[in-house]
């Protein structure tokens, strides 16, 4: 085991198998990004804060801006690519579409894993939950009225006035 | 951002972490990088070597012992211990824990790296200084163990040295705790915490956010008065920035400090 600047990684993104050497220094969103062509998770302040890079790695909700790819070796990950199928959006973006959740669209990616996450684990959430479960995305234009009320959608509720 | 080059390695033992800790002056622990990848982005720490310490399995895990003691490896996120039943057994430790940053910050963001970090706004150095707990280091002399209130030793300084790592947090049972704080926005950075445990006799409070270490004030009893009191007495020297001036964070310190032993006294009870 000697430290490496750049090491070989295995990773599974979103069904598909890939195999890339990578430098150490790089970090997973800019592998996804710029090695794999994967835009659609976005960097928004690139400090941790705002989740529009969030992806879920081996099914935990994580910043892929405060990852490095080389950690990510052998892991299973899921982007906002991995929602939907054959072009069609699924349940939770259908919401956000109807319910005009996103305006400028830079934190959807984020807001869309967060709350895919936060409906995996807690499929009728209150809308405390739905608030603090975003908590870590953030949007600057909606006020994330609509995104709670598509996320309430999306979970088959009553959407809050 | 791009980083600064670094080198890599992901230790499949502590004893291996150990040995690439002690002889390369430049290696790093990193532990969850919630801290640590972001100062790097910024070149505040530019290490040369990390030293992923996510492979290690014997750092991870809670066990709870008969008599109630809490054994809580580095390792372990704080998610992890928001949904553990065995942490239950000290309430205040999951509620806490859930109160720091966002959730992808806490699946990935560990004990072991809050502690070691001791940036003065963290949330759980205040509360192990008030739990009592023990700190079990590790290096290539050999383990030994160090009370909270003695493991802070400054800004991002703790008596986990170069070339050692952190590998256990032992909290003793108890339950008569209590947690206040006024951070910027809901689950935000604190800008004055305090712990409170009446365990084990006389109150402990733990001032955090207003010097470089946790400060522990020990009032004689948990009455208003005598809270207060104490930590007016404690002579804090907090300090001034954009969030509030050194007297507001005074005055919170003592007012905070009452509600900690508040919500102490009625778990207690």
């Amino acid at each position: 085991m000697t430290p490496e600047t750049a090491r070989t990684i295995a990773v599974d993104v979103n069904g598909v198998s890939y195999e890339r050497e990578v430098e150490a220094r790089k970090l997973l969103i800019h592998f996804l990004r710029d090695d794999l062509d994967l835009t659609g998770s976005h960097v928004g302040c690139d400090t941790g804060n705002c989740g529009a890079c969030s992806v879920l790695v081996d099914g935990v909700l994580l910043k892929s801006c405060m990852l490095l790819a080389v950690q990510a070796d052998g892991t299973s990950i899921r982007t906002v690519e991995g929602l939907g199928s054959d072009g069609e959006l699924d349940a939770l973006q259908q919401a956000f579409a109807d319910h005009h959740a996103l305006q400028c669209g830079y934190c959807t990616p984020g807001m869309l894993m967060s709350a895919s996450w936060l409906l995996e684990r807690n499929p009728r959430p209150s809308e405390e939950e739905i608030r603090r479960a975003i908590q870590g995305n953030i949007c600057r234009c909606t006020g994330y009225v609509n995104i709670v009320r598509a996320v309430q959608a999306a979970s088959g509720q009553e959407v809050s006035e | 951002m791009l980083l600064r080059e670094v080198e890599y390695a992901r230790p499949s033992s502590v004893d291996d972490a150990l040995r690439l800790l002690g002889e390369h002056d430049g290696a790093r622990a990193l532990a969850g990088g919630q801290t640590l990848v972001n100062v790097m982005k910024a070149r505040a720490a530019s290490p040369d070597i990390l030293v992923d310490l996510n492979g290690l399995d014997e750092l991870k895990g809670i066990e709870l012992g008969p008599d109630g003691t809490l054994e809580i490896g580095a390792m372990t996120t704080y998610t992890e211990i928001v949904e553990s039943a065995e942490a239950r057994a000290r309430p205040i430790l999951g509620e806490v824990c859930a109160q720091i940053a966002d959730v992808q910050v806490r699946n990935r963001g560990t004990i072991g790296g809050n502690v070691c970090s001791n940036d003065p706004t963290n949330h759980l150095p205040p509360l192990l200084v008030a739990f009592g707990a023990a700190m079990t280091i590790r290096g290539s002399g050999g383990e030994r163990s160090v009370p909270a209130e003695e493991f802070f030793l400054g800004v991002y300084m703790t008596a986990a040295g170069p070339g050692e790592l952190l590998t256990k947090l032992t909290i003793p049972a108890g339950k008569g705790d209590g947690f206040a704080s006024l951070p910027i926005g809901r689950d935000g950075t604190c800008i004055v915490n305090v712990a409170a445990s009446l365990d084990g006799g006389a109150p402990r409070v733990v001032v955090g956010c207003v010097d470089a270490v946790p400060v522990l004030v020990r009032p004689e009893s948990a009455e208003d008065d005598a809270v207060r009191g104490a930590v007016r007495a404690a002579g804090l020297q907090p300090p001034d920035d954009v969030h509030a001036p050194a007297e507001y964070r005074r005055h919170l310190a003592e007012v905070l400090a009452v509600r900690a032993v508040r919500a102490a006294k009625e778990r207690a009870s």
